[in-house]
């Protein structure tokens, strides 16, 4: 359970007074963790820290959320999230390039609805098949949209090389192309995401997504417009993968390049929400710190183990069976995701009396999406 | 005209092919209902352990019995590590596990087995044999009538032993299935390992074909839009959809590649595909199912 | 409601359905007067789902036609027959299984809501006024049916006889016109049962709703019911007041006799 969802308990079950100072304790968790994230952070990190953790981590958890929105809240399976993700970095691209005057949070934001756009029309099959023909479908998306960026030259303004630099970061005249401005401005971007995301699954938008998933033929019986909800769905959650790709491009490597929006991003992406939990808006995050520390961590370890032995061919074949070997793992073990793991041990922390509402106990989120 | 055919019948040689590694697909989805994602990377451990015996020294069918005793021990292990403890998880819980699981196979793989591009010789002379104007790979006849073969013979397989009927009896009430005594565990072994059969002679000829590399992993992607074709439970489907997306395939990059400007095999076939889908969303041979409420 | 209130809510005429060549509904044809509580009843496999499936759209009728509040369709779509008010709970457990209770509620009242993704979005103030509407209507339902202690859990921990309620409380939250009821009491214990038979026939006579129910407890039926339509085969084989049907030979031959 996300912690958004409890929140939500929480804010109508206890009337009154008792409901703001719950709210308050709730709040304040969060709070501190910005806190950190926007004055501690920026003041004490190092650039590696910026260029190579934080600023993919924040990316890749975006990313990982605009799939969660789409897969684990409206139960639609996607493989295309590296082809919405290019086509946010392509659309922010032209923008910025074609409509220098639009400013660049503005460009962003539009970059995001054509990617969401580009969604909603790769979402048309969900109205005919569900299943792994729907997930076939969305390769088909992938695989013709990776192509049409290369293809095309104008996408890439006629660029020689296969990937385009990005054009200069600036916000008001402030320039952000420093680690820590792109680190800011990616935090900015996330945050603001999480949390419209955070309201949309917890209104009715949200409760017709979570009703598609579970059983469409019911939810249209008892009135859920199930053809609006999945394409509404389809793009909002490509609209956000969209601005993850525009930031991939822009905040974190600096070029547009269609290799970086491949199936193997669209599987990472899938791997995130597997990881940090389906349904979860902070298994995003959770999921994400784990595909970008294991690497570091693998090639630390070994490292230490072999002493700088093991090339670099072998690492990446170590770092495979690691990954596939968790995925399985997560799958049997923790099928909710670490999410629901934090979940357990916080609720297991606090002492009963200010547990907050009875929610029952959630039960395994066991992914069941068909 | 002549070169039309030529290219027809080509892609129609790799439509066989492809339709073999389907029906590694459809034999698995069809016992456990599982859409086995790591069947390309089962190709992949194939095709380089049968290289790596071959490098060794030993004779071509005593490399091929030791890499299919391989494949049995892999489906065996697959079936007590991966898929018992997920018995009862939906289909894409399944599939994602077959994902990590595709992972693990092709990091081992290329961990023991290194990674670099191994020759494949079956001995199979590659002169273009000509009948009348039209030049056909004598390879690709050669590879086609073996996959064709193996084909013919899992469908005879599977329709008439009592392995196929308690096959498709699991497919059409898995319930009513194990309540007249037919053994799950032991069946979906089976399956896993004559899909690790396939895979090793795909592996042999798609290796001979390309070389044996990590890129065997790809022919996954190929036979993807033959079971959207073919649907994702008929053996018949398979070989029907595989020949439509190898001729597809061909042609596409003949007559469709030039009007657009580049090559265009990666997607053609997938938005092929998904034209199929919007007209029988659930294949040409699958049977939609009646919903129930 | 209606203009159209002087006819019978719901009309069948010859209404016919097979599946693969099998017979499931044939040429059926009966009314059901506004306000009542009408019970299908007969053997397994006589019909009754497809039946309701048919009157909310899930399937459509090979032949014959569904009139609805003096509007006749061939195929309604379920959106649609939501949309004029024909609420429906199922045999089998329909609920969203991951939503807690008051989200399942909440989700009946989907089709009462104007609201539109961008206010949800960035929660604008019509989007909270309507929320806090829907909220109340929803806890209204849950506090009739009893559910309250219930509210906040995940539904697919609860015993089945509360979800049962809840898949009733769902339906009932839309203020549906016509209820299709499709077995609400199967599994039950006697308590359940009356407790179940006691919302029915309050949805029925304070909310105002015209009941269609699948029930197989005769005695039940004959309680609560007043007026039973007796299938078998997919034909009718009784149609009437309680009453009438438990002394119709036709339906003693067909059913009752066998089954007691």
């Amino acid at each position: 359970m996300s912690s958004a969802e409890t929140e939500a308990a929480a804010d109508f079950v206890a009337p009154g007074a008792a409901r703001d100072w719950r709210g308050l304790r709730r709040a304040l968790p969060l709070g501190l963790l910005l806190a950190v994230a926007f004055v501690i952070v920026p003041l004490a990190g190092t650039d590696y820290w910026f260029n190579a953790i934080l600023i993919p981590f924040l990316i890749m958890a975006l990313a990982g959320l605009g799939l969660n929105l789409l897969m684990g809240y409206a139960g639609q399976a996607s493989l295309g999230t590296g082809a919405f993700m290019a086509t946010g970095a392509y659309a922010t691209y032209n923008l910025l390039l074609r409509l220098p005057d639009i400013p660049l949070p503005i460009s962003l934001v539009l970059g995001g609805l054509i990617a969401g756009a580009v969604g909603v029309v790769v979402g048309l099959p969900s109205l005919r098949i569900k299943g792994f023909y729907l997930l076939a479908s969305t390769l088909a998306a992938q695989f013709l949209l990776e192509w049409i960026f290369n293809q095309y030259g104008w996408f890439s303004n006629y660029s020689t090389s296969s990937s385009i630099s990005a054009p200069k970061l600036a916000i008001l005249g402030q320039d952000l192309s420093s680690p820590v401005g792109r680190y800011l401005m990616t935090l900015t971007a996330v945050v603001a995401i999480a949390a419209v995301a955070a309201r949309l699954v917890k209104s009715q938008t949200g409760r017709a997504w979570s009703a598609v998933r579970d059983m469409d033929t019911a939810a249209a019986v008892i009135g859920v417009p199930v053809a609006r909800s999945k394409l509404s769905a389809f793009f909002v959650g490509a609209a956000v993968c969209g601005v993850a790709g525009a930031l991939w491009a822009f905040a974190y490597l600096g070029t547009v390049d269609a290799r970086s929006f491949g199936l193997d991003r669209s599987f990472q992406v899938m791997f995130i929400i597997i990881v940090g939990g389906m349904g979860s808006i902070a298994g995003n995050f959770i999921g994400s710190a784990f595909i970008v520390l294991l690497p570091i961590l693998l090639s630390q370890v070994s490292d230490r183990l072999f002493g700088g032995t093991v090339d670099a061919g072998q690492l990446a074949n170590l770092q495979r069976i690691a990954f596939g070997a968790l995925i399985i793992w997560f799958l049997i073990k923790e099928p909710a995701g670490l999410a629901a793991l934090a979940e357990r041990g916080w609720r297991r922390l606090r002492p009963s009396g200010t547990a907050g509402p009875e929610r029952g106990s959630r039960p395994g989120n066991t992914g069941k999406i068909f | 005209m002549a070169f039309l055919i030529e290219t027809l019948i080509g892609g129609l040689l790799s439509g066989v092919m492809y339709a073999l590694v389907a029906i590694g697909f459809v034999l698995i989805y069809k016992a456990s209902g599982v859409f086995n994602f790591a069947q390309g990377a089962m190709v992949l451990c194939a095709a380089l352990t049968f290289v790596t015996l071959r490098d060794q020294g030993l004779a071509f069918w005593f490399a091929a019995l030791v890499t299919l005793a391989i494949m049995v021990v892999l489906a065996i292990a697959v079936e007590r590590v991966v898929l018992r403890p997920l018995m009862n998880q939906s289909q894409i819980t399944l599939f994602m596990a077959t994902l990590g699981l595709s992972f693990v196979i092709e990091g081992m793989s290329q961990l023991v087995m290194g990674a670099s591009v191994h020759e494949l010789d079956l001995g199979i002379v590659d002169t273009p044999v000509e009948v009348g104007p039209i030049l056909v790979s004598q390879f690709d006849l050669v590879a086609a009538a073996a996959a064709g073969i193996l084909v013919l013979a899992l469908s005879v397989f599977f329709n008439v032993t009592r392995i196929g009927i308690s096959l498709r009896a699991i497919a059409d009430d898995p319930q009513a299935a194990l309540s007249i005594g037919i053994r799950l565990q032991r069946l979906w072994r089976i399956v896993w390992g004559v899909a690790g059969f396939v895979a090793l002679v795909a592996g042999l000829l798609w290796g001979s074909r390309q070389g044996v590399q990590f890129s065997l992993t790809f022919v996954v992607l190929k036979a993807l839009p033959v079971l959207i074709i073919g649907g994702f439970t008929s053996i018949a489907g398979a070989i029907v959809g595989g020949l439509i997306v190898g001729a597809a395939d061909a042609l596409a990059e003949i007559y469709v590649g030039p009007l657009l400007g580049g090559s265009v095999s990666t997607w053609f076939v997938y938005v092929l595909a998904v034209a199929f889908l919007l007209i029988r969303p659930a294949g040409l041979f699958g049977e939609r199912a009646i919903e129930r409420v | 409601m209606s203009a159209s209130s002087a006819g019978p809510i719901l009309e069948l005429r010859d209404v016919s359905l097979s599946f693969k060549g099998v017979k499931a509904l044939n040429a059926l044809s009966f009314a059901v007067a506004r306000g009542e509580i009408c019970a299908l009843i007969g053997p397994n496999g006589a019909g009754k789902s497809s039946l309701l499936n048919i009157i909310n759209g899930v399937y459509r009728a090979d032949e014959g036609e569904v009139v609805f509040d003096g509007a006749p369709f061939r195929r309604i779509r379920p959106l649609e027959a939501a949309r004029r008010g024909i609420g429906r709970t199922f045999q089998h457990n329909a609920l969203f299984k991951r939503l807690s209770v008051i989200d399942n509620v909440l989700a009946g009242l989907t089709r009462h809501s104007r609201t539109t993704l961008v206010e949800h979005a960035f929660g604008l103030p019509r989007d909270l006024a309507e929320s806090r509407a829907l909220r109340a209507r929803a806890e209204d339902i849950i506090e009739h049916l009893e559910l309250t202690p219930h509210r906040g859990t995940v539904v697919s921990t609860l015993p089945y006889g509360v979800q049962k309620r809840v898949d009733l409380a769902r339906a009932l939250v839309g203020r549906p016109s016509l209820l299709l009821l499709d077995e609400p009491m199967a599994g039950m214990n006697q308590d359940e049962k009356r407790q179940m038979s006691r919302f029915v026939t309050e949805a029925n006579a304070v909310l105002g709703a015209t009941v269609v129910l699948i029930e197989h407890d005769i005695g039940v039926v004959m309680d609560l019911s007043h007026h039973v339509v007796v299938l078998d085969y997919g034909r009718k084989v009784g149609d009437g007041t309680p009453r009438q049907v438990r002394n119709d030979p036709d339906v003693i031959a067909a059913y009752l006799g066998t089954v007691h």
